[in-house]
């Protein structure tokens, strides 16, 4: 930021030169090009407010992605332990409640994914969390509550991927259905759904960006913001949109690399 | 330990009673009627959808009687009061599949299950551990993982987690089907010296050698029914149901 500053002077002289024709409108491309980069990000500090918003979106992505991961899996658990019965003891496996809570859980997805997230948002805005002020809380909970239908099925898909015969050994070796869950299933599960989860978050990363229509500072609502002190149709949206998309092209880099190593641990897992 | 590899059996371990197993509409298991003494082995054989594989799984409940009666050391432990993991504990159970925890070294396999349900300490159950894959020739294999052993090696390493949790039966699904041929031999000589140190076991094998070799009792199960049951002399030479004799032909 130190060396930025001291640049500025020449990025202000660089616009002062050109200022005159840009008020009669006569400006070459280029010249347009950095007017536009000029006003909109570089005038009056206006690259904090992008930093201010993308840190903000980080932030309600990251302790959303924690609230949809910790939810979901609840859910999870709820949906596959009334299909998982194979157990020995199928008569008493599903209580009366178990199956209700997985009934329960069941809807919850269901309307979750079958209803529009800025709905959702704004029911969560106006309605359920009205009294509470911390616009952030509220985006976190609302991407959080969102984000856990769909780890939910992600993690369900994991945990049924997993062999049958892993739970059956388990379950032989007289560990309890839950020991079996923790120790045998759930990380093989988790193992095998990381891929798809963290392209889960990724997209979550995304999708907060409607969180700007209640009006939570992110990048998308600075880069509106900026729009309206500089009435510039495009250059606001482009400087987040490239922000949003180094940011998503280093995850996906990451989850690349992630996938190959435990494609790696798997074929030396396989060979015989 | 037993000197002889047949002998005097001691009292009853397993009593069952009218057993009987339902998928839906299929009667798999039409009421057999059967009792497993200590130091007993037996073996399990029969053409294949007879049923013998789901009898051994309901001993350990991981398929739940739909009638009948399983009595373990006198305890009935298809009673809904019974803690089905406490009285599995008393049972090892080794799998066609192998069914080795692949994201734990063979060391953790074979300790999770008595660290974790308070019978050993963790230096006890290492110790242990260690001392059983020495007996079968595995104890350099201690901190690898499943996915780099052979098929044979890690049905041996099934059967040495079972044992971990010192059972007072085995119960074998098949250990060989999954096998190739060459490493049959491996597996059948660690049951074969299990065997001779007296453990009680109940065996679901096509293995004709392994039974004639080590059961005392060789049961024939066809149908849903135990159909026939002898020594391994009189069932594999001269059987006397016409079931029998006609699946013989077929895999002897």
């Amino acid at each position: 930021m130190q060396g930025f500053a001291l640049l500025m002077p020449m990025f202000e002289s660089w616009y002062a030169a050109i200022q005159e024709r840009a008020v009669m409108g006569t400006l070459g491309f280029w010249e347009n090009l950095y007017k536009e980069v000029y006003i909109n990000f570089l005038y009056q500090e206006r690259y904090l407010n992008y930093l201010r918003g993308l840190w903000l979106t980080l932030e309600v992505t990251f302790f959303a992605a924690l609230l949809g991961f910790a939810l979901g899996l609840v859910l999870a658990m709820l949906r596959v332990q009334a299909v998982q019965s194979p157990d020995g003891r199928g008569r008493r496996a599903s209580s009366a409640v178990m199956r209700f809570l997985s009934w329960l859980a069941g809807k919850y997805i269901n309307i979750i994914r079958g209803t529009p997230m800025l709905l959702q948002i704004l029911i969560i805005n106006f309605g359920i969390m009205a009294a509470v002020k911390n616009k952030t809380l509220i985006g976190i909970v609302a991407c959080g509550i969102n984000s856990a239908a769909y780890v939910a099925e992600i993690l369900r898909g994991g945990i049924l991927s997993v062999d049958k015969g892993q739970i059956e050994a388990g379950r032989s070796l007289g560990l309890s259905r839950m020991q079996t869950m923790v120790m045998i299933v759930f990380p093989q599960a988790l193992k095998s759904a990381l891929p798809s989860l963290c392209n889960e978050f990724i997209a979550l990363l995304k999708e907060t960006s409607i969180l700007a229509y209640i009006a939570l500072s992110d990048l998308t609502k600075a880069a509106d913001y900026i729009r309206s002190r500089t009435y510039s149709p495009f250059m606001p949206y482009i400087i987040s949109g490239l922000m949003y998309l180094t940011v998503v092209t280093i995850l996906t880099k990451a989850v690349g690399v992630l996938e190959r190593r435990l494609r790696q641990s798997d074929a030396g897992n396989e060979a015989r | 330990m037993r000197e002889t590899k047949r002998g005097n059996t001691g009292d009853v371990l397993i009593r069952v009673e009218g057993l009987r197993k339902q998928f839906g509409k299929l009667e798999v298991l039409k009421g057999i009627d059967e009792t497993i003494k200590k130091n007993e082995r037996v073996v399990l054989i029969g053409p294949s959808g007879s049923g013998k594989s789901t009898f051994l799984r309901c001993l350990n409940l991981l398929e739940v009687p739909t009638a009948g009666k399983i009595l373990l050391d006198s305890e009935d432990i298809t009673s809904q009061k019974c803690d089905v993991n406490r009285v599995r504990r008393k049972m090892g159970m080794v799998f066609q599949q192998f069914n080795l925890f692949p994201h734990y070294t063979i060391l953790k396999n074979i300790t999770l299950a008595p660290t974790m349900l308070s019978i050993m300490s963790a230096a006890e159950a290492k110790d242990s551990a260690m001392a059983l894959l020495n007996r079968v020739g595995l104890a350099d294999k201690a901190n690898a993982y499943p996915g780099q052993l052979s098929g044979g090696q890690k049905q041996r390493v099934a059967i040495v987690r079972a044992l971990a949790m010192k059972p007072e039966v085995m119960l074998f699904d098949e250990p060989t089907s999954a096998l190739d041929p060459e490493m049959v031999g491996e597996v059948l000589s660690v049951m074969i010296e299990l065997a001779r140190d007296g453990m009680t076991m109940v065996v679901v094998t096509h293995e004709m050698g392994f039974a004639r070799e080590v059961a005392d009792r060789v049961l024939f199960m066809d149908d849903g029914l135990i159909v026939e049951q002898g020594t391994p002399s009189g069932i594999l030479a001269n059987p006397k149901n016409e079931r029998t004799q006609d699946f013989l032909r077929k895999v002897l």
